[in-house]
């Protein structure tokens, strides 16, 4: 079967197995290693993506239930992101929080130190993504409720609870 | 990779029926369990699966006939936000909030727990103790089967080869309240150790309780209805005195196991100390 999906804005087609998880369409087929698969269970939200802006992990999800959908990984935060996979994720160590290529809420992981061994932190970027656009109150306890699903084994989450009301602020600010 | 089996993703309810009549397939709606068992790690994946997906005739929260009717698709995330769930079935909103996390609440859905029917699932004692009803469909049109005879044995369901679970339906009751407690090991993404669900309707004069359901989930290899127990509250006030009478008769009545999550003995006193607490809440003492 041939579906049709949006990702990070850019349209594209897949000829594959319709039973074929997302999380396996995003790394092998189409080269976007972004999401991560840690527990391949839906347990550690590690292949959290974004199925028309709300969140779910890719490793439950089957192709055959997106077609038609916008999905958004975590390629498509940094400014001029396309749906090619050509920028990287916040996960690398070596780039400077100023990165014109970094989001807002991938800047404020960086200067919070929101971010250690990486392999949440993609997941923990599209869940606190998603938090960002609800407009929901960025309390301590609703931040945490919106990364209830992402398991992160460094950090402790202070950081990144940090980093996503970091970028909430930010965001008022602007009047975003 | 996982196995890939094939599937179909039909686009109208009568094209599912005769898929499903013709030949066996597993019905796919969130994907939240059927996606794990993909791996064959927990036995053996399914051979050919029936997508669900883009039933929309499936979706949809309405009040009809003195029912709260849910479709078969609705995902814990449309009952959380549903004014209607909230309003009429408050135990089955707090269900849905407890279960997985936000990534698993947009996808798993209502009919998808009622059919994985595992003794731990979470809205399975919500719709016994609230006398939901669940409504079957295939070729040969639909059927209404009582929550309380859905789940006959361990993983199974009252549902026949061939039909769909199209619907759930929750009677709206007059003064009812109704209580959800989940033990787990944490808030998010736990599997449930003990499930108590707890529905009564106040006698307005007396204060005494009627219509009580008392129903229990990972106690017991269905989710189970304690009859024993309902019938030291039926009809009395939910008094002190009286809460430990219903405490002892649930403790006699339960016989759980030890299993990965939890021992025998652990739930059977969690599940007394969660049902005196919402007795001591209700009562006020």
């Amino acid at each position: 079967m041939t579906y049709r999906l949006t990702i990070n804005g850019a349209s594209t087609e897949v000829a594959v197995p319709g039973m074929r998880r997302l999380l396996d369409v995003l790394r092998e087929d189409l080269g976007l290693t972004g999401a991560k698969e840690g527990c391949g269970e839906g347990e550690c939200g590690a292949c959290t993506v974004l199925l028309d802006g709300a969140v779910a992990v890719s490793c439950l999800v089957p192709v055959c239930q997106v077609d038609g959908c916008d999905i958004r990984t975590v390629e498509g935060l940094g400014r001029g992101a396309t749906g090619t996979g050509a920028t990287t994720g916040a996960t690398d160590a070596a780039t400077d929080a100023a990165d014109p290529q970094l989001g807002p809420l991938q800047r404020a992981f960086l200067e919070t130190g929101g971010a250690q061994c990486g392999i949440c932190t993609p997941g923990m970027l599209m869940a606190g993504e998603a938090f960002l656009a609800s407009g929901a109150e960025p309390t301590e306890q609703a931040i945490r409720e919106a990364i209830a699903g992402n398991l992160c084994r460094c950090t402790g989450y202070t950081k990144i609870v940090e980093a996503i009301a970091l970028a909430a602020a930010r965001q008022t600010e602007l009047g975003a | 990779m996982p196995f890939e089996p094939p599937v179909v993703s039909p686009t109208t309810l009568p094209e599912a029926y005769a898929i499903a009549a013709a030949t066996p397939h597993r019905p796919l709606a969130g994907g939240t369990d059927l996606l794990v068992q993909l791996t064959g790690e927990i036995g053996p994946p399914p051979e050919r699966v029936l997508d669900l997906w883009r039933l929309d005739e499936l979706r949809g929260i309405v009040i009809r006939d003195g029912t709260l009717e849910l479709g078969a698709l609705t995902t814990y995330t449309e009952i959380r936000r549903s004014a209607a769930c909230l309003a009429h079935a408050p135990a089955l909103v707090e269900a849905a909030t407890t279960i997985g996390a936000l990534q698993i609440q947009n996808r798993a859905t209502l009919g998808g727990n009622v059919m994985n029917a595992s003794p731990a699932g979470d809205t399975l004692p919500v719709l016994l103790a609230l006398d939901a009803e669940l409504v079957a469909g295939g070729l040969a049109g639909e059927r209404t089967i009582p929550a309380a005879a859905f789940w006959p044995a361990y993983r199974q369901t009252a549902v026949r080869p061939g039909e769909l679970l199209v619907r759930i339906r929750i009677p709206l009751v007059d003064g009812g309240q109704q209580r959800f407690r989940k033990v787990g090991t944490r808030r998010a993404q736990a599997i449930s150790k003990v499930v108590v669900a707890l529905a009564w309707r106040a006698d307005p004069q007396s204060g005494r309780w009627r219509d009580v359901r008392l129903a229990l989930g990972s106690v017991a290899a269905t989710p189970i209805r304690a009859a024993g127990t309902e019938a030291v509250l039926e009809s009395a006030p939910p008094t002190e005195a009286v809460a430990d009478r219903a405490v002892e008769a649930l403790i006699a009545e339960l016989h759980p196991i030890d299993d990965v999550r939890s021992t025998a003995a652990y739930r059977r006193e969690v599940a007394g100390r969660v049902l005196r607490r919402l007795l001591r809440d209700a009562g006020g003492w």
